[in-house]
């Protein structure tokens, strides 16, 4: 050991090979010079968020209305999949939750939980979709969290998103809303997402390559809201993801106290999810979309209002494929093309696949 | 989609049904004996369609459902090992074991992994070799193949750290117990298309000439199962016992010699509990003694657990047919899938689960 004072080169530490580093280390979340160089350089230019003030928080101009606040954290694994990542998902996923209490999306906010050792690039290229998905969705995000957790405590990368929004003044769309005689839209094919997170998860090949429907639906509900003079007969609107189709129409038959016919041959399904789910096992229904919307309307103005949906690309497949009625409330009764009836429940937790 | 659509054509299902009622000139009583086609019988609402015509009783062709206690508790206890990889199909994790399940298992720190083929566990094994990876091998004549296959691919690769937990079953066993039961209702049965793809349809003729029931094969899909009722239904009408396969396309006489020559090469037949029915004599398949090695009973030493069923499941007259699900006192209450007290009410393919999950409105209206 050397004396006190006396330097010993050898116990140095080079701050710049660590700064270098190809991969995220736990002084990423530590607060310092890391962690700000990881907002700068990684984070903002993804972002294309203005440097500006460093606040505490982001702050709004919201003028009229009432606000819309959602958060949701995005586990998903693998982070890349066919047709998105992580980053894209947890962007519209919450664009979604907030365009389905009919508010229009004003900013975002995006937390990350990261594990040692992810590597920068691939934080980089999920940073930079959701930059993109934000733009191209006309919403910024303006204010982020990063936190670094040791190896084996995450599994590479959980990302938060929160939103804000604005539903304007006498909108008053909500799952409590539907009524009796309600037809019920769904804007376009169901379980694209469901299916193509599992043809990476465990490697199964279906033929054709399925991918993600994740997409933004704000201007979709802008488009539906617009087509009606009173957008209040535009009932319930919601987003099938975890669950499926099965859950959104169980959980707004429960919020209104209606029963819900399901014409079981005119939900779209596409063949590739057909097929992927007979193999598997599973029931195309109960399986998660990230772009698609459900929605009950007033039987007089549900035409108008499918003809607005398919004029927008996320809408282009929508279709009416049952209606609320007052018997059997809470309840979703599918008919099936034999003519009989069967009721379907959402799934008591995970799906699983059955045996034979 | 192609091979599916045209055995779900709604046209053709009703001149189907519409025949089935023309020949019907009394109700008569049948079984499906597999899970699958009970599984699809209660979705597409087929039962509804011949209600009157035809009374279906659903047999003991669920693996989930018929994996006895102790299997399952030997299961559990074998997974919450630490050095032990659990690989299961799907729908036997949420199986209640006499405590917990696998789920909870999992949920202690236990490493349950779902797989959708045994041969996928034999590549975790090899590619953990510091670990014992276990295959929880149940089901019928359909999935034995390619869990033989597992054990005869392990050797190959001299895979030290690969067992098999098995709880094999059989069908026509079962269908001799019923048949041969005092209670037995049964006037005909539709037998599993795809168990009579891997062995052929051999062993049933036996079965239509010692009990004079008439027997056909058929498959899974809506017209699938009302080709197979229209043929089973004229030959109850004209009082004719016989054998036939309403399911060529996918069923010969002589079945899959290569998979039958793997099981025989693998397995032997042994006596096998059935969950809520009991012992059935040579009912099963358990490793034969050239792979005692690859038996994780053996391994384990998890052999000699033995527990009681709840008395208050009827989960076993369930499976006779000798009680509709929604008849058991139980029924929706204190049994429902999030609470099951047995295995019926737990796979998708379990009768108690079907009628719980597509047939409750009924049944709350009959209430």
């Amino acid at each position: 050991m050397p004396e006190a004072g006396q330097v010993d080169p050898s116990n140095w530490v080079c701050p710049l090979p660590l700064r270098e580093t190809k991969r995220i280390v736990m002084g990423h979340g530590g607060g310092g010079i890391l962690s700000e160089e990881l907002i700068e350089n990684l984070f903002l230019p993804a972002f294309g968020s203005a440097g500006g003030v460093s606040r505490d928080s982001a702050l709004l101009d919201v003028t009229g209305g009432r606000i819309a606040l959602t958060t949701d954290s995005y586990v998903v694994n693998p982070l890349f999949f066919p047709g998105g990542n992580i980053g894209d998902l947890a962007v519209n996923g919450t664009i979604n939750d907030l365009a389905c209490s009919g508010a229009q999306p004003l900013a975002l906010t995006a937390g990350f939980i990261v594990e040692e050792g992810l590597e920068l690039e691939v934080l980089g290229t999920i940073a930079q979709s959701m930059g993109k998905a934000a733009s191209e969705a006309g919403v910024s995000i303006v204010t982020g969290d990063t936190k670094v957790v040791g190896k084996g405590s995450a599994d590479g990368l959980f990302v938060n998103t929160a939103g804000v929004g604005v539903v304007p003044d006498g909108l008053r769309i909500g799952p409590e809303q539907a009524r009796p005689g309600d037809h019920i839209i769904v804007s376009g094919s169901v379980g694209e997402h469901g299916v193509a997170i599992m043809s990476v998860r465990e490697g199964i090949d279906f033929g054709t390559t399925v991918t993600t429907d994740s997409a933004p639906l704000h201007r979709l509900v802008a488009a539906m809201l617009a087509s009606v003079e009173d957008p209040n007969v535009i009932h319930s609107l919601r987003d099938p993801t975890r669950g499926g189709l099965v859950t959104a129409m169980v959980e707004i038959a429960r919020s209104a106290g209606v029963g819900v016919e399901l014409d079981e041959a005119k939900v779209p399904i596409p063949e590739s999810v057909a097929s992927a789910c007979g193999f598997l096992g599973l029931d195309p229904l109960q399986v998660a979309n990230e772009g698609k919307l459900v929605a009950f309307v007033d039987p007089v103005h549900s035409e108008a209002v499918l003809a607005a949906m398919r004029t927008r690309p996320e809408g282009a497949g929508a279709v009416i494929i049952g209606r609320a009625v007052a018997e059997h409330p809470g309840m979703v009764i599918a008919r099936t093309p034999f003519g009989t009836t069967r009721v379907v429940e959402r799934e008591l937790g995970e799906q699983l696949p059955r045996i034979c | 989609m192609k091979y599916l659509d045209e055995f779900r054509d709604p046209a053709a299902a009703k001149s189907l049904v519409e025949a089935i009622r023309r020949s019907a000139t009394k109700p008569w009583t049948i079984m499906e004996v597999c899970g699958g086609q009970t599984h699809s019988i209660i979705r597409n609402g087929i039962d509804q369609l011949l209600y009157g015509a035809v009374e279906f009783i659903h047999g003991p062709g669920c693996p989930v459902c018929v994996t006895p206690l102790e299997m399952i508790d030997r299961a559990l206890e074998i997974a919450s090992r630490e050095d032990v990889i659990f690989c299961s199909f799907g729908d036997m994790l949420r199986v209640p074991g006499s405590k917990q399940d696998l789920f909870s298992v999992r949920a202690r720190g236990g490493d349950v992994r779902i797989v959708y083929s045994p041969l996928d566990a034999t590549r975790v094994a090899a590619e953990n070799p510091d670990k014992q990876v276990v295959f929880f091998g149940v089901g019928f004549e359909t999935t034995a193949p390619a869990n033989a296959m597992s054990v005869l691919q392990a050797k190959r690769l001299g895979l030290t750290n690969f067992s098999l937990l098995v709880s094999h079953v059989l069908v026509p066993p079962a269908m001799t117990a019923i048949l041969g039961a005092s209670t037995n209702r049964v006037q005909g049965f539709l037998a599993a298309g795809h168990v009579c793809t891997v062995m052929g349809t051999g062993e049933y003729g036996p079965l239509v000439e010692k009990f004079n029931v008439p027997i056909v094969v058929t498959g899974f899909e809506p017209l699938d199962l009302l080709e197979g009722v229209r043929q089973l239904v004229e030959l109850m009408e004209a009082g004719r016992a016989e054998l036939r396969n309403a399911y060529p396309r996918a069923v010969t006489d002589i079945g899959n010699t290569v998979a039958q020559q793997a099981l025989a090469d693998v397995f032997v037949v042994t006596d096998r509990q059935w969950r809520g029915i009991g012992m059935i004599p040579q009912s099963g398949w358990t490793l034969s003694p050239r792979f005692a090695e690859f038996d994780a009973e053996l391994k384990f030493g998890v052999g000699h657990l033995e527990v009681q069923e709840f008395a208050e499941c009827h989960a076993g007259e369930v499976l006779q047919g000798l009680l509709k699900p929604n008849e058991c006192p139980a029924f929706g209450t204190t049994c429902t899938p999030r609470n099951p007290l047995g295995a019926t009410m737990v796979s998708s393919e379990g009768a108690c689960a079907a009628y719980y999950q597509f047939r409750r409105l009924e049944t709350s209206a009959n209430a």
